[in-house]
């Protein structure tokens, strides 16, 4: 064990796990905190919805796909100025958390629409028909109705946030990417990389198994 | 009571206008069953749809029990919707509410009931329904003849003065229909609730309506009791409706024609007179000599009623309508 794995810090991975962990919790509150509101935006204000709105819509389309062209690694360097201006550090764990927000919540806003459209038309006509508000439609009958999709759309966004974090650490954010990147590719210490990559590796396969657990549990059809 | 006042509907299109409803007047009294029948894109969607103003009027009045539809503003819509109850041809259940929760959807939206006044109400409408053993369950784990009466019994939670049914059994078997159907008569006589309902299928509008409008292009074309209408058609849309419920089609008709000899007549009977021995003493006062060229002994709603297609020969064909005329049975000569 010592000699397969000569150049690993055992307390050091933990440290960069639980960073990791850090970062990926944080950024993926965040990240749902801004994109299921902003999804269910650009749901109602889309093309033949209840709120359909052609310029917010269009603008809000403009703002989402920007963002998403952008390779993370330019946005991470973009995003410094203003993620000092709100964490007040553009390294660690608090300087990780804006740009990888920025990063995620359009692309997990865009999965909102997509789920939120999958919805029967006919149960928002059935709800409409009973005489509900569209606030009561929109919590009593899409939400619950998507609440699956919604799920597995948690899910890739958190996936997608793991590799994120990774990247961010080539910016000083900490985690396993950042060692990874120090000691397993500049210092040539392939353990490093190794042990790195297989931990990914769980997080990102306990990531989906919980996440397909929670669509089948809430999936009635 | 329904009324609509030259209401229209137009549909803008790529910048075109489709009209789907021309300006139509109808009037659909409280208490009854309301049929209105068409084929897809008669507009007769669209009109079921202006009722509850899921659909805006383009022009014209709605008025219901004396309120002006058409005026209300948002809150007032609102409640008025929740006079109507509605159900649709695919249930439009929601999928990730049990059926309890799916009945008492309308009554947690409407507020103001303790939650123990709406349980209680939904397992009153669950009875009603004989649904009580399925409340736990998913609308997933129902066959569509149950997911429409989960339906019916979430459009009966804020007990509605008129049920407004879309398609309602056109996505149901045979047999599961006439459950249905048996069940809207039901509530329509036991509430006095107004049903107003749309299909493609005659057979339905035969089954439970007392009114019947037939939709053609945007507009109706045809109005009236379910029986006249029914067994005396006069526009052609309406004249197919009923061939096509009675499977037969005008070739074939003809072919009878062309093959019997004399006068042939159509005889519709009404009611009691349907079982009268009436044809045999006619023929042997009158010496006319008779056979039967197609014919059909069936209901409308509870009404009995027999629809023949004679040849007849020989004897005084005169008194033989005459007293056939005298019995109450309409006569029609289909051919001298």
């Amino acid at each position: 064990m010592n000699t397969l794995f000569a150049n690993v810090v055992w307390y050091e991975i933990w440290l960069a796990t639980l960073d990791t962990l850090l970062m990926l919790g944080g950024s993926l509150l965040f990240t749902v905190l801004l994109g299921l509101p902003l999804g269910v935006l650009l749901f109602l204000t889309g093309p033949r919805q209840l709120f359909e709105h052609r310029p917010l819509y269009a603008l809000l389309s403009f703002v989402v796909n920007m963002l998403r062209s952008l390779p993370f690694i330019i946005l991470l360097i973009v995003m410094i100025p203003f993620t000092v201006l709100i964490t007040g550090t553009s390294l660690g764990v608090a300087g990780a958390i804006p740009p990888l927000v920025a990063g995620a919540a359009p692309f997990f806003a865009r999965l909102v629409e997509t789920a939120l459209r999958e919805v029967d038309r006919g149960i928002i006509e059935a709800t409409q028909a009973m005489g509900a508000t569209t606030r009561q439609i929109i919590f009593s009958a899409l939400l619950p109705e998507a609440r699956p999709g919604i799920i597995a759309a948690v899910t890739v966004t958190a996936i997608t946030l793991v590799s994120y974090t990774a990247m961010a650490g080539v910016v000083g954010a900490g985690g396993l990417g950042d060692l990874a990147i120090r000691f397993g590719y500049q210092r040539f210490q392939t353990d490093v990389m190794v042990v790195t990559v297989v931990l990914l590796l769980v997080l990102v396969q306990i990531l989906q198994g919980i996440g397909d657990r929670l669509v089948t549990h809430f999936s009635r059809k | 009571m329904i009324e609509f006042h030259q209401v229209s509907k137009t549909y803008r299109v790529s910048g075109q206008d489709i009209p789907a409803l021309l300006p139509t007047d109808l009037r659909i009294e409280a208490g009854q069953i309301f049929g209105l029948i068409g084929h897809s894109g008669a507009g007769k969607s669209t009109l079921l749809r202006l009722i509850n103003r899921l659909e805006e009027p383009s022009g014209g009045r709605i008025v219901v029990n004396g309120v002006d539809v058409t005026a209300l503003d948002g809150t007032g819509l609102r409640g008025f919707r929740r006079q109507v109850g509605m159900i649709f041809q695919h249930f439009n259940l929601l999928s990730s509410k049990t059926v309890a929760d799916n009945v008492a959807l309308p009554l947690r939206l409407a507020g103001g009931q303790p939650s123990s006044a709406i349980d209680r109400r939904v397992a009153e409408l669950l009875e009603r329904v004989d649904l009580s053993a399925h409340a736990r369950k998913y609308p997933a784990q129902l066959s569509g003849g149950q997911k429409q009466r989960v339906g019916i019994a979430r459009a009966l939670a804020t007990g509605p003065k008129i049920l407004l049914c879309d398609e309602a059994t056109s996505a149901l078997d045979p047999q599961t229909t006439g459950q249905v159907l048996q069940l809207l008569a039901e509530i329509n006589r036991e509430l006095g609730l107004t049903i107003v309902l749309i299909t493609h299928e005659m057979d339905v509008i035969r089954r439970v309506c007392d009114q019947v409008a037939v939709m053609e292009a945007g507009r109706v074309v045809e109005q009236g009791a379910v029986a006249d209408v029914f067994l005396h058609p006069q526009h052609p849309t309406t004249q197919r409706f009923v061939l096509e419920y009675e499977q037969l089609d005008q070739n074939e008709l003809q072919e009878a024609l062309a093959r019997a000899s004399g006068r042939v007549l159509r005889l519709t009977f009404r009611g009691e007179s349907t079982y009268q021995p009436l044809l045999g003493s006619v023929a042997r006062a009158t010496g006319v000599d008779y056979s039967i060229l197609s014919g059909r002994i069936d209901r409308i709603k509870d009404m009995p009623y027999g629809q023949l297609t004679l040849s007849l020969a020989g004897g005084d064909l005169e008194a033989a309508m005459e007293r056939l005329r005298a019995a109450g049975v309409h006569v029609e000569v289909l051919r001298q």
